[in-house]
């Protein structure tokens, strides 16, 4: 089976795009702002102001290919190595940053934004889409779910409890896993024996298609059809992203103990961001002070979240009390007296 | 108002939630075309429709999770488990994210859904059917845990399970689904959540209970009115939160209190029954607190299941035991 490919590693077109150069600009564009937040997250981690990180990059193309094919108000389920996806769709960088500075308040996008806060279990968020995109039509609305995961998650018995309701109730779901050949050090192949991620969806009774994930605009002509799919009513589809990540699982995890090094430097050379960059020289559509600019000020605005979201004054002791329940519970309201006495030393 | 069991109370308190909220579905397996494994969903699909009652594939953590993501877009899910000892596969779901979306989302989110699983044992069902381990979800934070003990009390905590903001594991005792008929009121109301009952008034002692443990408190106390012993039984109904003013207030007008819980006894809703009366009450009692509950041991098959669950006997000599001190 070969991967669904529209631009090819030197940037040439081998496939028809499912946008004209200028929109391929932007997107281009959004995946710099992305990589300027993962490297910057990565090192405000090694700084000791962001807890444990998981960075993305190598995968900016298969998240902000997918999310591109999205509706602004369309359901969003992702994991922590999904930052981009979720930025895409409307959360924050400041919500983003708050989330790994260990402050609730990062688990809150914008009003109207519909994407939950970043999944940290592996695999059961992938039936929360499920259910978004089902209440959904049973309120009888159009709105659609996506839901990205990793290789790994497919080993989860919840990959097949969503997959399996998907199909039988043609649920309005978009699968997108992101095949990245590594459960932190365990290999794609320790979590399938099956030739492709892709192909589980025959089982399932649903399209599945395999895409280069490196490449943005295969990603998004995939996912357009998945989402125009499912929006039409006709169900769900899985795409597997084949992708990679450059860096480590997360912040703490040492990939040099399990993966060659020598795949790395393979796979960097197939870097969506170059290969994007690539296309848009040869288009005339891109210049070295143009990314510059961009990438300043992306830096700017992410400076700025991280101020705004170092700056805000932290809960005090007894909000967590007031987050369990649209209204606290009598016992919690006890235990906050308890814990505020011992507060003030009584 | 008509006289009905729990199965039918439940019935039709599901059958006036779907009539008044078109967010109201059942989600679970088999609750449309056999109408449940109890029949508490009898007759639903076939008036609402099967996007109202939807059969599901058994898949225990599949409909918990896509009753979240309803909740979350705005339907009031009510899912069905069929049995406690079923429900583990989705205690992942209960305690890793419905309990946990509006913390993690600082409000933004919530998940006002129900999960009505059927709980205990006394009916001689098979290994997994009869277990009593409630206190699993009563010590899990963001949802709420009931317990009926008798008709009346079953439908209006269901519709206040129903209209809550916030996600309620509603526990059905299986023993009592067809053994009691009581009468029940028309159409809608509320019992409160969070909410204990005096079931019966006694000056000498205090049994708190729930479920089907109810009712042989209160059989006990009838045995103890025979020896002019005035037993005063509170019905816990909500084991999360757990009405402690009035477990306290009983416990400081008789002074002796018996906590009575099927479940298991390490960690169980009657060791925080005990918890909360020395902690209020410790200078009012007479004696220590008492507990009867089943053993940490798998609940016994059918044979030897008396042995576990706390019996009419087994409450009315730790009433007395309360009395000797």
């Amino acid at each position: 089976m070969e991967p669904l490919r529209i631009l090819d590693p030197s940037g040439r077109l081998v496939g028809e795009p499912p946008v004209d150069a200028a929109e391929v600009r932007r997107l281009f564009e959004a995946m710099v702002t992305a990589r300027t937040y993962d490297r910057k997250s990565s090192a405000l981690q090694r700084q000791g102001r962001l807890a444990t990180y998981a960075p993305f990059e190598g995968q900016e193309a298969a998240q902000i290919g997918a999310t591109a094919a999205l509706r602004r108000d369309d359901w969003l389920v992702a994991t922590y190595r999904d930052a981009a996806a979720m930025w895409m769709q409307g959360y924050t960088f400041e919500a983003l940053f708050l989330g790994r500075m260990g402050d609730e308040r990062g688990g809150s996008p914008p009003a109207g934004v519909g994407v939950l806060p970043p999944s940290i279990t592996v695999g059961a968020h992938m039936i929360h889409a499920v259910g978004l995109a089902w209440g959904e039509r049973l309120l009888g609305g159009d709105r659609i779910a996506m839901t990205f995961f990793g290789d790994g998650a497919t080993s989860e018995g919840d990959f097949h409890e969503a997959m399996n309701f998907a199909g039988v109730f043609r649920i309005g779901t978009v699968f997108v896993c992101q095949n990245n050949g590594w459960a932190i050090s365990m290999s794609r192949d320790r979590q399938t024996a099956s030739a492709t991620i892709a192909q589980k969806a025959d089982a399932y009774g649903f399209p599945g298609v395999l895409v280069d994930g490196n490449d943005l605009l295969a990603m998004l002509a995939a996912a357009r059809a998945a989402v125009e799919r499912a929006r039409a009513g006709k169900g769900p589809t899985l795409i597997e992203a084949l992708t990679y990540r450059i860096g480590p699982h997360t912040t703490t995890d040492d990939p040099g103990r399990y993966r060659d090094e020598a795949d790395v430097a393979e796979w960097s050379e197939r870097d969506p961001l170059l290969r994007v960059r690539r296309y848009l020289q040869a288009a005339g559509e891109w210049s070295e002070d143009r990314e510059r600019a961009v990438e300043e000020a992306a830096a700017a605005g992410i400076e700025e979240a991280v101020v705004r979201a170092e700056g805000l004054a932290p809960f005090g002791p007894g909000a967590a009390f007031d987050r369990m329940y649209a209204r606290p519970t009598g016992a919690l309201e006890e235990q906050r007296r308890l814990l505020l006495e011992g507060e003030a030393g009584q | 108002m008509s006289e009905m069991n729990m199965a039918q109370a439940l019935n039709d308190a599901l059958a006036v939630a779907l009539e008044a909220d078109p967010r109201v579905v059942l989600i679970g397996e088999d609750v449309g075309t056999t109408g449940g494994v109890f029949r508490v969903t009898d007759g639903l699909q076939q008036r609402f429709g099967d996007e109202r009652v939807i059969d599901t594939p058994v898949a225990e953590s599949g409909i918990v999770g896509a009753a979240f993501g309803m909740a979350i877009a705005g339907m009031r899910p009510v899912a069905e488990i069929q049995f406690l000892g079923f429900s583990y596969p989705a205690y992942d779901q209960v305690v890793s994210h419905v309990g946990r979306i509006r913390n993690r989302s600082n409000h933004r989110f919530s998940a006002p859904m129900v999960i009505r699983i059927p709980f205990g044992g006394g009916i001689g069902a098979a290994e997994h059917h009869s277990e009593a381990s409630e206190a699993m979800y009563a010590h899990t934070p963001g949802i709420k845990v009931v317990a009926p003990a008798t008709p009346a009390t079953a439908k209006g905590l269901l519709l206040a399970a129903i209209e809550d903001a916030d996600p309620v594991v509603f526990l059905e005792p299986i023993r009592v689904y067809r053994a009691i008929k009581e009468e029940v009121p028309e159409g809608h109301y509320l019992t409160p959540i969070g909410r204990a009952e005096v079931v019966r008034e006694g000056a000498d002692a205090t049994i708190v209970a729930y479920g089907a443990m109810v009712r042989d408190a209160l059989k006990a106390a009838d045995a103890l009115a025979a020896d002019s012993v005035a037993v005063e039984v509170v019905d816990l109904r909500t084991l999360s939160p757990i009405d402690a003013a009035t477990v306290v207030a009983s416990a400081v007008k008789t002074g002796r209190v018996v906590a009575v819980s099927e479940g298991h006894r390490t960690a169980g809703i009657a060791s925080e029954i005990v918890a909360i009366v020395q902690e209020k009450a410790l200078y009012s009692l007479l004696a220590p607190v008492a507990r009867v509950t089943g053993w940490d041991t798998v609940v016994p098959l059918k044979r030897t299941e008396q042995h576990h669950i706390p019996s009419v006997g087994r409450i009315v000599a730790a009433v007395r035991r309360t009395l000797e001190d």
